[in-house]
């Protein structure tokens, strides 16, 4: 049915959510097949060890068990890595299985198959390994030292150097009147969707063709990469992503399990399912984060940012996984932050240590970025005793409508941020909380109020494919997108993109809707199957609606161009004499005379009599690269009180001002913030991967690793009326689901902070625990810090 | 093996199961309704939760056995044909899912809750969410809509 509704902008209720509601998701653990079997992996407990040898025996002969493998049964190429960025990089080779060492907590050294989960599990932990134990090494800054070595081959854990390079005078970080250095730790994030990874391959032999069902973020590119690993042909291979339990990064990978059950299957002819359990999850999918900075600031006493610098070492695990040392890199261009340094400098070390993988987590490489930049620009501000909504007033980059391109070197789509600040302190009645914690601090109060403000840039929409060519990750940052008009008036819509929660199904059916002028419930979008949606690039980095909703606008043109052929036919006017009005063409001057996409549909079905040039079915397939990234950015300010006799802080209020230009459907955007700043305030206060001596991982399941529930996490306000359209693309979309994660987690950090600084205390790492935040205030009482005035910060010069 | 005979969803139904056999497969696996999903080891994330003669447990802090006479609701048997349970209205509405992975766990917890307390504070529904982790709403739109429910539930049987 046609429409004239317009519904873009519109809260339209989600499509995805009948069948989650009731029961009847896809997720990968309900699939089930005849003559299925199950496959567990055995992960001996050693950290660093070299393999003596391992003795499948008695695995092989546990009930149910049809096979034991290690990796000399196979003959499988190394996992794939597709972001070599400097060409001096050293690559570690990273098979499915490991051989000759384990090189960490979850390194996999043999795979069972049984005919069921339990038999398949128990005989993983019968699979005995003899191995001589190494010194681990977990820190990064040790793993530098190179005393111990995590592949001998490559004969350092210094495996990647990789320089922006400065910007401007760079003699301000020696010269100029206020110099700021601080060193910022982030520790390792377990990423935690709660659904774990899992997958089921299966395929039908005689023809050699292999279906991977598997919950992942990027079936196109699991697609491509896994043909390569397994040696089946990629014509032969398909990648289905069914629904996916969450990602946040976690599921942007392909994984040595995927590879295996493709390779176990075709081996024995039979279906293979594996699930992952969620202490295996903590150490065999990647983790997120592991960061530390030193960090320069060359400011002026009134508060002017005239350079800011930054040298990273990472933590890249014990291999690279898909992306690994590109997280970083990708940070790497928004050291800025929205603000109008002269001067920068920003490069990066890639360390390996015997633990888990890092790669990108919700954000990657921008909340790192964020976090050292905004903990910096507070740490000025106590410095030079200046209110830090001040200092980031008088700071942010001024506004632009048109692309410019900012210090660190790429095009920034369109700016717009004191508004945002302004908006986000309105919300939050900042002078009057400033004067409350002032009457608290003069009172001496036992519970002491902190502000702590956040403005940040986003780069997104990854990306272009030139530009990502330049930055030599293997792959474009392309999207597709395929319209097709039914005669019966359904429109199907196939999407390249990926989602995991993101909601796609419902806005890009707001985009085609009215673009065609029919309803959404008259759309189905089809995603994540590379049989039926062989056009794609996948969900993260915030592209999907700035590349793949974009792909979408483009093909909607096609189909109106050839609509509008047909229908000038069929009216008997010339196309000029037609306009696009009320989900209809109709002629100028006489509206009623109009035909609608449905009819026009039904006319390039039956294909009587089209005019000469235009083909039978309204379809039509749009590829789009864009031209440019886009530039999100907002203004956070969380409220927290602290206990200065315990260290416990509560979150009292949280503000969030999001920009992120044009907006689809405004309940998808505001319940992304929620869910990104939730997981940034988990960052901030409650969690941490942490490890033993020895390098066991200690944080390693949900009960030790501090998840907040329902109770920790606050309520929070959102904003989103500012919708400074991106001019990157025709739809002025920007993106939206990360933001939160990368505001987030300085805006809780610095209230923490600042509900103390009048005790003297100038900094507190993630997560600001109750520990740390007492033993922050102890220390400083110890240094006689306390009652020092704001203008007179001691600890860094 | 041990033999399994419970009420799900109204409908009376049996199996032999091996004695270690948890709540969560035997509903998953034995019975096929997958709805339930499970997202832990250590009894952490709810995703399992289900509702045990009325009341919400999670189903892999216990065995298949233990539910052997009782009666057991799973998502499956919350709407009544077409018709959605009124949490699972109020979920669509407020927005109070993405992937959907923890979804059945929060609705029947919630269902339980609403049982004991109609009119809850937000307050009162954070606390008693405390054992159902999610990941992507940073839990706003699951107050939002347990309290939604709440107020229709009441006005259904005003
Ligand atoms: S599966 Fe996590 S609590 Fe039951
Ligand atoms: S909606 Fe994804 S875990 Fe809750």
């Amino acid at each position: 049915m046609a429409t004239t509704e317009t519904f873009i902008g519109q809260p339209v209720l989600r499509k995805e959510d009948p069948e989650l509601l009731t029961g009847h998701a896809s997720y990968i653990d309900n699939w089930t097949m005849p003559g299925m079997l199950w496959m567990a992996l055995a992960r001996p407990p050693y950290v660093h060890a070299t393999i003596d040898g391992i003795d499948t025996t008695e695995a092989a002969s546990m009930p149910g068990v049809v096979g034991v493998y290690t990796a000399t049964d196979f003959d499988l190429a190394p996992l794939p890595f597709v972001w070599p960025i400097t060409e001096e990089i050293k690559v570690p080779v990273h098979y499915p299985l490991a051989s000759d060492k384990v090189r960490f907590n979850g390194d996999a050294v043999a795979v069972v198959l049984a005919e069921t989960r339990e038999q398949a599990l128990d005989a993983a932990e019968a699979v005995a390994v003899t191995a001589t134990e190494l010194p681990a090494v977990i820190d990064i800054e040790e793993a530098a030292k190179d005393e111990v070595i995590v592949h001998d081959d490559l004969g350092t854990n210094v495996v990647v150097h990789w320089s922006h390079g400065g910007g401007g005078d760079q003699s301000v970080f020696d010269s100029a009147p206020v110099i700021v250095q601080e060193r910022y730790v982030q520790p390792r994030l377990i990423p935690n969707a709660i659904e774990t990874r899992g997958c089921l391959a299966y395929g039908v032999p005689p023809v050699d063709e292999w279906t991977l069902v598997t919950a992942t973020q990027i079936p196109h590119i699991a697609k491509v990469t896994l043909a390569g690993t397994t040696g089946i042909d990629e014509h032969k291979l398909r990648v289905i992503a069914p629904d996916v339990g969450g990602g946040f990064g976690s599921k942007l990978n392909v994984y040595a399990e995927e590879a295996l059950a493709l390779a176990l299957a075709r081996r024995l002819r039979r279906p293979v399912k594996w699930i992952e359990g969620r202490r295996e999850n903590y150490v065999a999918t990647t983790h997120g984060r592991g960061v530390l900075h030193d960090c320069t600031l060359a400011g002026t006493e009134d508060g002017t940012i005239l350079g800011m610098k930054f040298v990273e070492l990472a933590d890249m695990g014990a291999y690279y996984q898909l992306l690994t040392p590109g997280i970083p890199e990708l940070g790497g261009w928004v050291y800025m932050g929205p603000y109008d340094p002269k001067a920068y400098w920003f490069e990066f070390k890639g360390v390996v240590t015997n633990t888990t993988p890092t790669d990108a987590y919700r954000g990657a490489g921008r909340p790192e970025a964020t976090y050292v930049i905004e903990r910096l620009v507070d740490s000025f501000a106590r410095r030079i005793g200046k209110d830090p909504a001040d200092i980031r007033r008088m700071n942010l980059h001024p506004p632009h409508e048109d692309a410019q391109t900012s210090i660190m070197g790429l095009n920034v789509d369109s700016a717009n941020y004191e508004p945002l600040l302004d908006k986000a302190l309105g919300l939050v009645e900042y002078d009057k909380l400033r004067a409350e914690q002032r009457d608290r601090r003069e009172r001496g109060d036992r519970t002491q109020l902190g502000i702590g403000l956040s403005t940040y840039i986003e780069m997104c929409g990854l990306a272009p494919s030139n530009i990502l060519g330049a930055l030599r990750y293997a792959a474009g940052g392309w999207d597709g997108a395929t319209i097709e008009c039914l005669p019966s008036g359904h429109v199907i819509v196939k999407t390249g993109t990926s989602p995991h929660g993101q909601s796609h199904e419902t806005a890009w059916a707001q985009i085609v809707a009215d673009g065609l002028g029919v309803s959404p419930d008259e759309i189905t979008v089809l995603h994540g199957d590379t049989h039926s949606t062989p056009l794609g690039m996948d969900t993260y980095g915030s592209r999907s609606v700035a590349v793949g909703g974009v792909a979408l606008h483009f093909a909607v043109e096609k189909i109106k161009a050839k609509a509008r052929t047909i229908a000038a036919h069929e009216l008997e006017v010339a196309e000029d004499d037609l306009e696009w009005a009320d989900g209809a063409f109709r002629v100028k001057g006489a509206p009623d005379t109009a035909k609608t996409i449905p009819e026009l549909a039904v006319s390039a079905w039956h294909a009587h009599a089209l005019p000469a040039e235009v083909e039978p079915h309204l379809n039509a397939t749009a590829v789009y690269d864009p031209p440019n990234f886009t530039w999100p950015a907002g203004a956070h300010v969380c409220v927290v009180e602290v206990d200065t006799e315990t260290g416990a802080t509560e979150i009292v209020r949280y503000v969030a001002v999001d920009d992120c230009g044009t907006i689809i459907n405004p309940m998808i955007v505001e319940g992304q913030v929620h869910g990104g700043v939730a997981q940034g305030v988990a960052e901030a206060l409650y969690e941490e991967a942490m490890y033993d001596e020895s390098g066991n991982l200690t944080t390693s399941t949900m009960t030790q690793y501090l998840i907040p529930s329902a109770t920790e996490i606050p309520a929070m306000t959102t904003d989103h009326s500012q919708e400074t359209p991106s001019t990157t693309n025709p739809l002025g979309v920007k993106g939206i689901g990360e933001a939160g994660t990368i505001a987030a987690p300085p805006a809780v950090v610095n209230a923490v902070i600042d509900a103390v600084s009048h005790l003297g205390v100038t900094a507190i790492e993630k997560p600001a625990s109750p520990e740390r935040v007492w033993r922050a205030i102890q220390e400083a009482k110890g240094d006689g810090r306390a009652g020092a005035s704001p203008g007179s910060e001691g600890g860094t010069s | 093996m041990t033999h399994v005979s419970v009420t799900v969803n109204g409908a009376m139904r049996e199996a032999d199961v091996e004695p270690r056999t948890l709540l969560v497969y035997f509903l998953r696996e034995t019975l096929g309704l997958t709805g339930t999903n499970a997202g832990c080891d250590t009894s952490s994330c709810g995703s399992c939760t289900v509702l045990l003669d009325g009341e919400s447990v999670k189903s892999c802090t216990m065995l298949a056995a233990q539910a052997d006479g009782r009666e057991l609701t799973t998502i499956e048997g919350m709407a009544e044909g077409d018709q959605l349970h009124p949490l699972q209205e109020s979920f669509r509405r407020n927005h109070g899912l993405q992937c959907g992975y923890c979804t059945p766990g929060m609705i029947m917890a919630a269902a339980s809750y609403l049982k004991e307390n109609p009119s809850p504070s937000e307050g009162d529904v954070r606390l008693a969410l405390e054992g159902n982790l999610c990941r992507c709403t940073g839990y706003q739109n699951i107050v939002k809509s347990i309290l939604d429910a709440a107020g229709s539930m009441a006005g259904a049987e005003a």
